[in-house]
């Protein structure tokens, strides 16, 4: 667990659930001011259901959720976006019909009315981060391409000025060139502004890269954690999750390696 | 050339009528998926609603016209929070035999009360039997005052609705509900709230188709059924589209107007299915459908 004293995003025991389906059980996590942490883990191992938990969409069985100091469990969705915890969900889902900048505009909704002219500077800001949205701006956001989809889709979340932001696989259906992209923007906007950031990725490569602190989370449950450097030299990520392969292993060894997630 | 201009106009004022009918159904299904089939009903108590106001209280007719739009308002809103939300999560075929089911009841409980009951009232607007002459009286354009309101009405209120859509906050929000319903909610848009904003609206709407079309076909317990000429109206204008919805009703109105005058008795009544069949076979999304499909 990295040093910090107080985290500003706690998880504790939560478990969540579809119906009958357990989809986490009972994870818990820590993320401290100002870092960039990644929840790794494959298809269904419950990285959305953790993010959806966490912004109010899902509410926990059991567990509890504590931002800053306030608990979130069982919140509206509405009241988690005021404390300044926003969510970028898997898969852009921006608003098809509605301009760039109305889309941008939805993403200040929670803000007060009087705060028009500061939410037209933020849109100018923003698309220093993403130039292509600015030529854009008129255009129905359906048309753009996905990874524009993408910029925008975090450039929404970012005028509601949110003190942290749940990344849910930003790299999704996109090459590896924009990917790199994107990500070294969400950096900048760590950086530069402060927040803090919990991203969920499948592609460890990228995520053990830019971020600072990694949990790997294997069917609901968390199985390791530590600060990425460290993450990126255990042989269960190496080979599970980064795909390296040290030669000659193959001989003389079972068909198939057993995590010890040591 | 004068006759089918006149024509035109009488089958406009009408099709105006079938345009505000389909905005309410359209302006339901975008933001909730679900059609609401007692859409006409809601008109009919909006007609029995300004009559109230008109004959029983003596209000002015601007003043009970405000004042049934309002009641319409908090009825569309009323009805979403206390029959249709307790229904959230359930499969779209319940919403649709609840909205059925309300407009029968809406129905039959309008004959129990006893000024309205199952009579034919007319509604004493102050244009009422007012005619005005284009080109001179007795040779020019003639159109009734009634059907002059209508397409003025309209013209009024669809731009208004396009100003709210386009420039107010509350507007766009709630487009993006209706495209984009978890997003609205991942925004802190709250979509229940919205949601019940819009069945507000759209009965408001209808209450103002209501009571325009009132002064000529009379205040009575089945006055809703014009519902079932504004749906074909939505079809053909592709079902989710507010443009659609007007052109839809506008061509409907228009063609059921020539085909009353030109065609052999009976076919007036099935000219909006005539036209509904031609578009389904030619153009299935309707004209202004849109197949916006979703980019992973």
């Amino acid at each position: 667990m990295p040093d910090e004293p107080q985290p500003i995003l706690q998880l504790n025991n939560v478990e969540a659930s579809y119906g009958a389906v357990k989809a986490i059980r009972g994870v818990s996590l820590n993320v401290s001011p100002g870092s960039i942490v990644t929840v790794l883990g494959s298809n269904g191992a419950g990285k959305t259901t953790i993010l959806k938990t966490i912004s109010g969409i899902l509410d926990p069985q059991k567990g509890s959720i504590l931002f800053r100091n306030d608990k979130l469990e069982g919140r509206d969705p509405a009241w988690i976006v005021r404390q300044g915890l926003v969510h970028v969900p898997e898969g852009r889902e921006i608003f098809p019909l509605l301009t760039v900048r109305e889309n941008l505009l939805m993403g200040a909704y929670t803000r007060p009315v009087a705060d028009r002219d500061a939410v037209a500077k933020d849109i100018e800001d923003v698309f220093a981060y993403f130039p292509i949205l600015k030529e854009r701006t008129h255009q129905p956001a359906g048309q753009l391409s996905g990874g524009q989809q993408q910029m925008l889709s975090i450039s929404r979340a970012l005028l509601a000025k949110p003190t942290m932001m749940l990344l849910d696989e930003p790299s999704l259906g996109l090459s590896p060139k924009l990917t790199t992209e994107i990500f070294e923007i969400i950096v900048r906007i760590n950086r530069e502004r402060g927040v803090t950031l919990l991203v969920v990725e499948q592609n460890a490569h990228i995520a053990l890269k830019y971020a600072d602190y990694g949990y790997v989370l294997e069917i609901g449950r968390i199985v390791m954690h530590d600060t990425c450097a460290a993450l990126r030299e255990k042989d269960d990520i190496k080979e599970f999750y980064l795909g390296v392969k040290e030669a000659g292993v193959r001989e003389g060894r079972r068909w198939k390696k057993k995590k010890t997630w040591r | 050339m004068l006759q089918l201009l006149q024509l035109i106009v009488s089958g406009a004022a009408i099709g105006c009528i079938y345009a505000l009918i389909a905005l309410g159904f359209v302006l339901i299904y975008k933001a909730t998926e679900t059609v609401n089939f007692a859409q006409g009903d809601l008109m009919m108590i909006a007609g029995f609603l300004g009559l109230t106001a008109m004959t029983v209280a003596g209000l002015p007719f601007w003043l009970a016209f405000l004042l049934t739009i309002v009641a319409m308002a908090l009825l569309g809103m009323g009805t979403e929070r206390l029959v249709l939300r307790p229904l959230l999560g359930q499969p779209a075929f319940t919403f649709v035999m609840m909205t059925i089911g309300l407009g029968y009841l809406a129905r039959g409980l309008v004959t129990m009360i006893p000024y309205w009951g199952t009579e034919t009232h007319s509604l004493p607007v102050p244009y009422k039997d007012e005619v005005i002459w284009f080109g001179g009286e007795g040779k020019g354009l003639v159109v009734s005052v009634e059907h002059l309101v209508i397409i003025l009405a309209t013209v009024v209120l669809v731009a208004l609705l396009y100003l709210f859509f386009r420039y107010t906050r509350l507007g766009i929000a709630m487009q993006a509900t209706s495209q984009n319903q978890l997003a609205a909610f991942y925004m802190g848009i709250p979509v229940r709230r919205v949601n019940m904003l819009i069945w507000g609206l759209s009965s408001a709407i209808c209450g103002v188709a209501g009571l325009l079309l009132a002064p000529i076909t009379f205040v009575h317990a089945n006055m809703g059924f014009v519902g079932l000429k504004a749906f074909p109206a939505a079809v053909v204008g592709g079902f989710g589209s507010i443009p659609g919805a007007l052109v839809g009703g506008l061509i409907i109105g228009i063609v059921e107007s020539l085909a009353g005058f030109y065609l052999p008795e009976g076919f007036k009544d099935i000219a909006a299915y005539v036209v509904v069949l031609v578009m389904l076979v030619v153009k299935p999304n309707g004209l202004f459908g849109d197949n916006l499909t979703k980019k992973v």
